[in-house]
């Protein structure tokens, strides 16, 4: 307890992250030394609460409910990480039990600044208070004989912080000083070598230290007492220096050299933490290698006994590292732990989430908490033996078993590289053998419903906060599950495109110069336009082989990869055929050399698939055909009547003008039926079916979303020769098809018409139309992301999205007023977050976190947008 | 289309513009809410007179109406707006333009010669393209009995793709004697009927129009019965579709695919069981068993779909809190309405729970119950999906017992209905033999820590076996038989 008499401008230590219990009679200065001391925010008054809930302050009958309130926003504040404070009485012991229990639920410290004045001072304090009026005499008599009696048990009740303030004066004078908590170490950013569990395999840590490139100091007895390594990198210990193997006081040495020369950190493991109580002379059983601790230290120096148990004593349950993107300890934690102060979170730092049972080799059983960590920090640990280290969920454990003749490893951070020595020997024969624990590979475990399901943020690299309602993700939820691809296999979904803004070009509603228009107004001037194939939207990810599939994205039964379409269901029904098609795909990357230029055993494409009706032929057949069927029925015949009643000179309503109508008419409907006929052909196993790859989206750890166009269709060109000559070789079609493009200069009017007519004669041909992109493919301007393509579709192609007759005039003015902001808006959305996705697939971030943003876009695909544009 | 009819000198085929009240020597337009409507004639001699009515149907304004009503994106109304048959097919549109255009001639009234309308007359009407789902074959079987001799020829839907085979688009003539007014009653009723297409708004006093227009002919009509019901359940449908389906439409709509094809969760009328005793009935009887038996009070129904078993559990009281799950919002808003959530008591309702949720992720909210159902489940995931299946209900839910039912395809071959070779179900992405369903069932046994036994549902074929192989995991060292159970609880019970 801190009497801060003496001192003229006491600070009252408070750690940043506790909950601050203001303890004093009504009428002792609690709301006046909050309002000085702390923001308005932070102060959770039971007066205001009062007010909250029953209108009037002073209401006695509302306290229950008005503390309800207030202890609810508490939690909140302090699960969002925030200093509350409560300005109440709280003289009776039962109100501050409430606000400890409420405090260690959040694993935050609770922390009592204690305002004990004079009885006088109150009581005039009170009278001078109108609302008070009516406040029983009895009232500040019981709650100071309360407050005595509470005086001396704060600490009891679990406040670790205990403040008094005994006059008004004191009162005036103190100030708040905010303590950092020990465990944060945000501002350290390394670079770090994180060292797993060493467990006295001093010969094993001196290796790997040099190994790290560190530098060893020894005593004149040759006993390593320090290591600092030359780039001033700093080591980090997991905990289990000691215990089990040959020579833990050698590895405490080093280990404590370290850390007091400033050259590493340290966490406690479960073993520091009975080898203190040892120390301390506590009963403890020698056993789990105890026992050998305790024989090598008989040969140490009482100072050296007394220098250990104030080390293992000084030792912080975990640490946040790095900005926050780094945790560290030894049996791994929960994200809602990192960075809070409890005996639970000390606890759980230390040993781990177990279950309370035990196995049959008598060890506890730990839950595999790791499984379901979703968080973004990284978390390193060790504490379990495991055969290899490898990261699930963003969290790694580093104890590879070296006393049990395993492996000591270490990982570097940032760099996320390993580095491990072999164990010399079996220092100690493992109870439960290491191989039958621990999770490794990318069969992480499924994904989690809350990974995905009802309103989400997803936060982006490039466009911030991106919002999912419930209903889409309610949506996306329905056919992700039924119908998508194994999401272990569905890494991207493509975005969504925005056409180019209307045209009031005579006869066009979009056309080519709109989006030149739009791209120099973003200061974007190299462009490309590329041939826009007409098919369906394809995602195809191909792997080397079956094996590298199964490694690398934990594909089952033989499966080599993926092709589904932008609502990621599988392309072909059978999988005999995917594979087929994957076959060939992978012959013409393994003839364009691009395995080895990209280095890489998989890629990830962008692509149409062709013809349009292997897809949407149930869609063709119900609607295009159908009105092409309709419309060629009926105007022959209606043509025919009005002709005939036009010969007999029918008066009345002008017929000839009806009859040149209606063979106007007849004629869009034609070109209408011409042009959805384009898009079909038949198909026979592969046989037709043709791939436009536009885009290599991915290829092992390197997302190429950013890589200009010229390298993008210079690699794609060099794919579509090679699947050409292994065709010809092979007697068979070609499956790939070179996309058609020309660059343009946006601004330069030659340049610019050159596009619009090359634009002009590939729509006349059957095309589909074009799509404009900035040549550097991933550009920000002033107002952030810039559209990654523009599209601008042919005049006849048209017809199949806004009917037969869309081109008649009276028809296409009233079309001409279309909104594009929302179509604009999603595209920009989708697109982050389909970047999003490849840079979390590049870092080899877990399977949720890649899921996350795939399934956004899904969601994000069921908002309401105009359906042609 | 065209109305003609044939005359001579007595009664000129001319009658025809008294009787329809437009002159057969002027051309006319009227105005209708989607479009004009054009009348005038091609020929008209006392031997013979036409009539021909054109509709122009405006296709933006169509689409804008549409949206007017807030149903922009409804799935008949979104890709499908200005892609539209309605301006060129014989659809309710033209019905509608009728009864604007030939008001006075439907009543069968003719103030210059009032004896005309009782006549019989010699028409012929021609109908270029009418929508006809059910094909020439309802046409006939609709307009026959009227007294009409049919020629209906289904039009093909595009003569370059014969693969693709014929449109629901009938070129129809009618010929026959009978009163003009009728027939132009019988078209009013019979086009939107065979059209039987959901995007059209159905005003509320169409019952009254159909009494009307059907006086004299719709009873005693032997399709009666369907005629009534395509005529006035188009309303509904229409709004149900715009409430329930919007984002799963658009989903389907990026796809360039229907609607039909991803939201297909809520349909039972696919599966081609037979009647007498509904298999559905026994699996539901024989899963209450067997709950009963473990004595489970806390229940998940996976997979609930319109939430026929979850109503079975409430009616027992031993069923202290039942969970309802499924991927469809669709199938919980169907399964809320029938067992009535939003009426039921307090008490009835706390042991009730309708909640959206996914096998293919695992959902911490299911952990802790007593036992969970996949009734007719497993078979609608892809195989290549079951081990998420498998974590998220023995892994992460994990209750003391999971009750798995599915076809067991041997059976198949005793429906005579279902063709050789065919599932169920379309969406049954596998149906499994009794041998690899006791393999898959006794790996995930094994894997998860369960037991497991098999009971079979529905007559138990000595050849082929029953028709549903329903499989019961239990927790824990091999629990004692089911039926045994069950006969103990059955005797507690009393």
């Amino acid at each position: 307890m801190t009497a801060a008499t003496d001192t003229a401008s006491p600070l009252l230590g408070v750690p940043d992250l506790s909950l601050v219990v203001l303890v004093g009679v009504t009428g002792s200065g609690k709301s006046t030394f909050a309002r000085r001391n702390f923001l308005p925010t932070q102060v959770l008054s039971s007066d205001f609460c009062r007010g909250l809930v029953a209108d009037d302050e002073n209401d006695q009958g509302a306290t229950r409910d008005a503390f309800d309130v207030l202890h609810h926003i508490a939690g909140k504040r302090l699960a969002a990480g925030r200093l509350t404070v409560v300005d109440a009485t709280n003289v009776q012991p039962e109100a501050r039990g409430r606000l400890v229990k409420l405090a260690r639920e959040h694993d935050v410290l609770p922390v009592a600044i204690v305002l004990d004045m004079p009885e006088k001072v109150c009581a005039e304090r009170n009278a001078q208070r109108p609302d008070r009026a009516g406040m029983g005499r009895h009232v500040l008599p019981r709650q100071r004989r309360e407050l005595r009696r509470s005086m001396g048990k704060l600490q009891r009740e679990g406040f670790r912080r205990v403040h008094v303030l005994r006059s008004p004066e004191e009162a005036g004078a103190a100030g708040i000083a905010i303590e950092k908590r020990y465990n944060d170490l945000r501002h350290l950013s390394g670079p770090f070598d994180i060292v797993g569990d060493v467990h006295g395999c001093r010969a094993e840590l001196e290796s790997l230290l040099r190994r790290l490139g560190y530098e060893l100091l020894r005593d004149g007895q040759g006993r390593p007492v320090d290591a600092r390594h030359p780039e001033g990198r700093t080591a980090v210990f997991v905990g289990d220096l000691v215990d089990r193997g040959p020579d833990s006081p050698g590895v405490l040495r080093l280990v404590m050299g370290m850390t007091g020369a400033g050259n590493a950190l340290c966490v406690p493991g479960n073993h520091e933490n009975k080898f203190g109580r040892f120390l301390k002379g506590r009963n403890v059983k020698l056993t789990h290698g105890l026992a050998e601790t305790a024989a090598q230290l008989e040969g140490e120096s009482e100072e050296f006994r007394a220098r250990a148990a104030a080390f293992v004593d000084s030792l912080v349950s975990h640490y946040v590292l790095d900005g926050g993107a780094l945790v560290v300890c030894h049996a791994g934690l929960i994200e809602k732990y990192h960075g809070r102060t409890s005996g639970r979170v000390r606890a759980f730092a230390m040993y781990g989430d177990t279950t309370g049972e035990t196995d049959e080799y008598g060890l506890p059983v730990r839950y595999p908490w790791a499984e379901e960590y979703r968080g973004r920090a990284a978390v390193v640990y060790g504490h379990t033996p495991v055969p290899s280290a490898s990261w699930v969920n963003n969290t790694i454990c580093l104890d590879t078993g070296c006393v049990f003749g395993g492996r000591l490893t270490a990982l570097r951070w940032p760099e996320r590289e390993l580095e491990s020595v072999e164990a010399e020997r079996v220092w100690y024969e493992p109870v439960r053998p290491v191989a039958a624990t621990g999770t490794s590979g990318h069969r992480e475990r499924p994904l989690d419903l809350n990974d995905v399901a009802g309103r989400r943020i997803v936060e982006t690299a490039h466009h911030g906060r991106i919002s999912v309602h419930e209903e889409n993700s309610a949506a996306a939820l329905e056919v992700m599950s039924r119908f998508a691809v194994d999401p272990h296999l569905l890494l991207y979904l493509p975005p969504t495109m925005a056409p180019c803004a209307t045209s009031s070009e005579e006869g066009f509603l979009e056309h080519p110069a709109e989006a030149f228009a739009a791209y120099r107004a973003e200061g974007v001037s190299r462009l490309v336009c590329e041939e826009k194939h007409m098919g369906s939207r394809a995602v195809v990810l191909v792997c080397r082989d079956a094996e590298t599939a199964r490694r690398r994205f934990g594909a089952a039964n033989g499966t080599s990869g993926a092709v589904h379409t932008r609502t990621g269901r599988p392309f072909f029904d059978e999988p005999a055929l995917t594979e087929e098609f994957l076959a060939r795909l992978r012959e013409a990357v393994a003839g364009s050399g691009l395995w080895d230029e990209l280095a890489t055993d998989w890629l990830l494409f962008d692509a149409e698939l062709l013809p349009w009706s292997l897809k949407a032929s149930g869609l063709l057949r119900r609607q295009y055909a159908a009105v092409g069927a309709a419309a060629g029925a009926v105007f022959p015949p209606a043509v025919a009547a009005l002709r005939a009643a036009v010969e007999r000179g029918v008066g009345g309503e002008d017929v000839a003008a009806l009859l040149e109508r209606q063979r106007e008419r007849a004629e869009c409907t034609w070109a209408f039926t011409d042009a959805y006929r384009r898009y079909c052909w038949p198909v026979d196993g592969l046989d037709g079916v043709r791939l436009a790859p536009f885009q290599i989206l991915a290829a092992e750890g390197r997302s190429l979303a950013a890589v200009p166009h010229g390298g993008q269709l210079a690699w794609l060109d060099r794919l579509v020769d090679a699947d050409r000559g292994a065709a010809a070789a092979a007697g068979r079609e070609e499956l790939l098809r070179a996309t058609a493009r020309v660059t343009v200069e946006a601004g330069d009017p030659e340049s610019e018409a050159a596009a619009v007519k090359w634009w002009l004669e590939t729509t006349a041909s059957g095309g589909e139309g074009m799509v404009v992109k900035p040549l550097d493919a991933f550009v920000r301007g002033g107002n952030g992301l810039v559209q990654p393509g523009v599209k601008c579709r042919g005049q006849e192609y048209l017809r199949i999205v806004y009917g037969p007759e869309y081109t008649r005039p009276e028809h296409l003015s009233r079309l001409r007023s279309r909104s594009l902001g929302h179509k604009r808006s999603l595209a920009l959305r989708e697109y982050a977050l389909g970047l999003e996705a490849l840079d979390r697939l590049a870092a080899a971030e877990p399977l949720w976190r890649v899921h996350e943003a795939v399934f956004a876009v899904l969601a994000l695909e069921s908002e309401p947008v105009d359906p042609r544009l | 289309m065209t109305i003609s009819t044939t005359g001579d000198a007595r009664s000129p085929a001319t009658d025809l513009g008294f009787l329809l009240h437009k002159h057969p020597e002027r051309a006319q337009r009227f105005a209708t809410s989607y479009g004009d409507a054009h009348v005038f004639y091609p020929e008209a001699s006392p031997a013979r007179c036409t009539a021909a009515l054109l509709l122009d149907v405006d296709p933006v304004s169509l689409v804008r109406r549409g949206r007017g009503k807030g149903r922009g994106g409804a799935p008949d109304t979104a890709l499908a707006q200005y892609v539209n048959d309605r301006p060129y097919a014989a659809s309710s549109l033209l019905a509608v333009a009728l009864r604007t255009v030939f008001a006075t001639a439907m009543k069968g009234r003719c103030d210059a010669k009032p004896e005309l309308p009782l006549r019989d007359l010699p028409l012929r009407v021609e109908v270029p393209a009418l929508p006809a789902r059910g094909g020439p074959a309802l046409v006939r079987r609709l307009l026959e009995p009227l007294g009409w001799s049919v020629e209906a020829d289904a039009l093909p839907l595009d003569g370059q793709f014969p693969e693709w085979g014929d449109s629901h688009y009938v070129r129809l003539v009618l010929t026959g004697e009978l009163r003009l007014s009728d027939a132009l009653r019988h078209l009013y009723v019979l086009l939107p009927v065979l059209d039987d297409a959901k995007h059209y708004w159905v005003a509320p006093d169409e019952v009254d129009k159909l009494l009307q227009a059907g006086e004299g002919w719709l009873p005693g009509h032997p399709e009666q019965t369907l005629i009534t019901r395509r005529y006035l359940t188009r309303r509904r449908t229409l709004t149900r579709d715009a409430m329930e389906r919007l984002e799963l439409a658009r989903l389907a709509e990026a796809d360039d695919s229907e609607a039909e094809e991803l939201d297909n969760a809520v349909d039972e009328d696919a599966d081609t069981e037979e009647k007498p005793v509904p298999l559905a009935v026994r699996r539901r009887e024989a899963i209450l068993r067997v709950l009963n038996g473990q004595g489970a009070r806390r229940v998940l129904d996976l997979g609930c779909g319109q939430g026929q078993l979850v109503g079975a559990l409430l009616k027992e009281s031993r069923f202290t809190e039942v969970v309802g799950v499924d991927v469809s919002v669709r199938a919980l808003n169907e399964a809320a309405r029938r067992l009535r959530l939003e009426r039921m008591p307090e008490r009835q309702a706390a042991r009730v729970k309708l909640t959206q949720g996914s096998l293919a992720y695992s959902d911490v909210r299911l952990k802790g119950y007593d036992a969970a159902v996949l009734c007719e489940v497993v078979e609608h995931v892809d195989p290549s999906r079951l081990p998420a299946l498998e974590h998220a209900v023995f892994g992460t839910a994990a209750p003391a017992s999971v009750v798995v039912t599915t076809p067991n395809v041997e059976y198949n071959v005793r429906w005579e209905s279902l063709p050789a070779g065919r599932s169920r179900h379309p969406d049954h992405r596998f149906e499994w033999d009794r041998e690899q369903f006791r393999a898959w069932a006794d790996s995930v046994a094994g894997r998860y820590g369960y037991g497991v036994e098999y009971v079979p549902v529905g007559d138990d074929d000595p050849e082929v076996g029953p028709p549903t192989q329903m499989a019961v995991f239990r927790t824990g060292p091999a629990a004692e038989p089911a039926t045994r159970r069950t006969e103990d609880e059955q005797g507690d019970r009393r």
